[in-house]
């Protein structure tokens, strides 16, 4: 059946989405994730809390959970870091919405958050270094359209991406000949060499398979995702389990200070790859790991991590 | 490990003292810094009209309200959210910022290298470790935003800040060469149970 032969009924039962009010979320979601934590994220910090055995190390983790506590109370950023801001667009069946306008209205509500909130503008011009003060500019916010089965609805997901952690982004193409070992010892290795430079306790995101591209976007998928989300594949599951338990025998610790608490978890996300190729990504997200979402559906919009 | 409160600017002397695990406490002036604005005073011949001689300064780059100005606003600016940012960045302005305007503590996250440790024995200087992504609460030790310079640069100015108990930082890196970072690079251990090839 044909879009033509659509029935009045299926048109009646679609989600239309008003870039005004995809506008007025996109500025939300920016300030909100800034100033709240996800409950996973929370959760992770008592996990880690619990089990930490450095003196040093459980200090550290008590000022960043007071720190939680501080924004909350205050109505307060968490970090100083504006970030580069990246919108995760995922639509649903039967919804309509103007794509051009979409990306306008997300990138109205980053220029209005900055101006009205305030928030210091950390996006510059990657030649002149000139700063728009507006947290946007070529290609900034990052927008990420995708869709999904779901009907009538329409998700945005909101990632402020610390550049300190940002910073802890690597792209290896192995070779086949060094197989999974070889993917391993890059993540460790990279994750030596970041040391506290990425804010940790961090999600170390590993995105394995694919081509250059795909293969970097998939780690900064893993380093974005929820805690307690797991690799749909058995054999990136796996993966994710024993990277997990290594990094954190690393003994770097929070902000390299040295502990037990490297990482809250190492995520991974795949793709199939060719036959001569093994790359592999590394992309790292701080404890700060912020997420904001909003659903739209036919109800209204729901706001959550 | 002793607690040192001090009231900026600092002598040598009192610098000399500390050691890694120390903690101190600053009050008085506290100047904010960055990566911008050390490209600019020591690559391209900007200059400060500001006094860094036996000051701190953090690796900062705030966010902040334009306000009028007012006793309690004197710059015409309000801090909103005020914390560190990653160090390494900017190694190679410790022994110039050390040498040529004698700042002798610099504050920041993930340490700082071999040269500024070297430039830290030379001048007794230290690095006092703020623990990134707390800024909600580094705020809360900020009175005032009293000065601005170089403010072509915003966010990347050279700020002067009034603070009050900020603290507790830890001594990170004293003026005799040791540093907790290098402890913990050194004592890393890549292993995992049962998987001891390819990175033991």
């Amino acid at each position: 059946m044909g879009y033509a032969a659509m029935s009045d009924q299926d048109e009646a039962a679609k989600l239309h989405v008003d870039p005004g009010a995809v506008e007025e979320a996109a500025k939300f979601l920016y300030i909100r994730a800034l100033k709240v934590l996800p409950d996973d994220i929370q959760a992770g910090f008592r996990r880690l809390d619990a089990t930490e055995s450095d003196a040093t190390a459980k200090t550290i983790l008590a000022t960043m959970i007071e720190n939680i506590a501080v924004a909350e109370r205050t109505d307060n950023l968490l970090c100083q870091d504006t970030v580069i801001p990246i919108y995760n667009v995922l639509i649903g069946r039967h919804v309509e919405i103007d794509g051009v306008a979409l990306k306008e209205a997300i990138r109205r509500g980053v220029e209005r958050a900055t101006r009205e909130h305030p928030l210091r503008s950390s996006v510059v011009h990657p030649i002149t270094r000139v700063n728009e003060h507006t947290s946007c500019g070529p290609g900034v916010p990052v927008i990420n359209i995708d869709f999904m089965e779901t009907p009538r609805e329409l998700r945005i997901e909101m990632i402020p991406k610390g550049s300190g952690a940002e910073n802890g982004s690597f792209l290896k193409m192995c070779i086949p000949a060094v197989g999974v070992d070889g993917v391993k010892t890059f993540v460790i290795d990279r994750v030596m060499e970041a040391g506290g430079k990425v804010c940790p306790p961090t999600i170390v995101g590993v995105g394995v398979g694919g081509t250059s591209d795909l293969c970097m976007h998939l780690a900064k998928v893993a380093a974005t995702r929820p805690l307690g989300s797991v690799c749909p594949d058995p054999e990136g599951a796996k993966l994710e389990r024993m990277l997990t338990e290594a990094v954190n025998a690393l003994g770097i610790g929070p902000q390299g200070l040295g502990g037990d608490s490297t990482a809250f978890a190492v995520h991974v996300e795949l793709a199939a790859t060719h036959i001569t190729m093994n790359p592999v990504a590394v992309n790292i997200q701080c404890h700060s790991a912020r997420r904001a979402t909003a659903t739209f559906t036919p109800r209204g919009v729901k706001i959550g991590f | 490990m002793a607690h040192y409160d001090f009231d900026m600017p600092v002598t040598e002397s009192q610098t000399r003292r500390l050691r890694v695990g120390d903690t101190v406490t600053l009050n008085g002036t506290l100047y904010g810094i960055r990566d911008a604005t050390q490209i600019h005073m020591f690559d391209r011949g900007w200059t400060t009209r500001f006094d860094l001689n036996g000051h701190a300064v953090i690796h900062t780059a705030p966010n902040v309200r334009k306000v009028a100005r007012s006793p309690r606003h004197p710059a015409g600016y309000a801090p909103v959210c005020i914390g560190t940012t990653t160090s390494a960045r900017m190694e190679r302005f410790s022994r110039p910022r050390m040498a040529q305007y004698g700042v002798r503590l610099i504050i920041g996250k993930g340490g700082l290298g071999a040269d500024s440790a070297r430039a830290f024995a030379e001048r007794g200087g230290i690095y006092l470790a703020i623990i990134g992504g707390t800024a909600a609460l580094e705020t809360t030790w900020i009175e005032a935003i009293e000065d601005v310079d170089l403010d072509d640069l915003n966010p990347e100015s050279l700020w002067k800040f009034r603070v009050k108990g900020f603290g507790p930082l830890l001594v990170a890196m004293d003026s005799r060469g040791a540093s907790l970072y290098d402890r913990v690079r050194t004592t890393a251990r890549p292993a995992a149970p049962g998987h001891s090839p390819p990175w033991a």
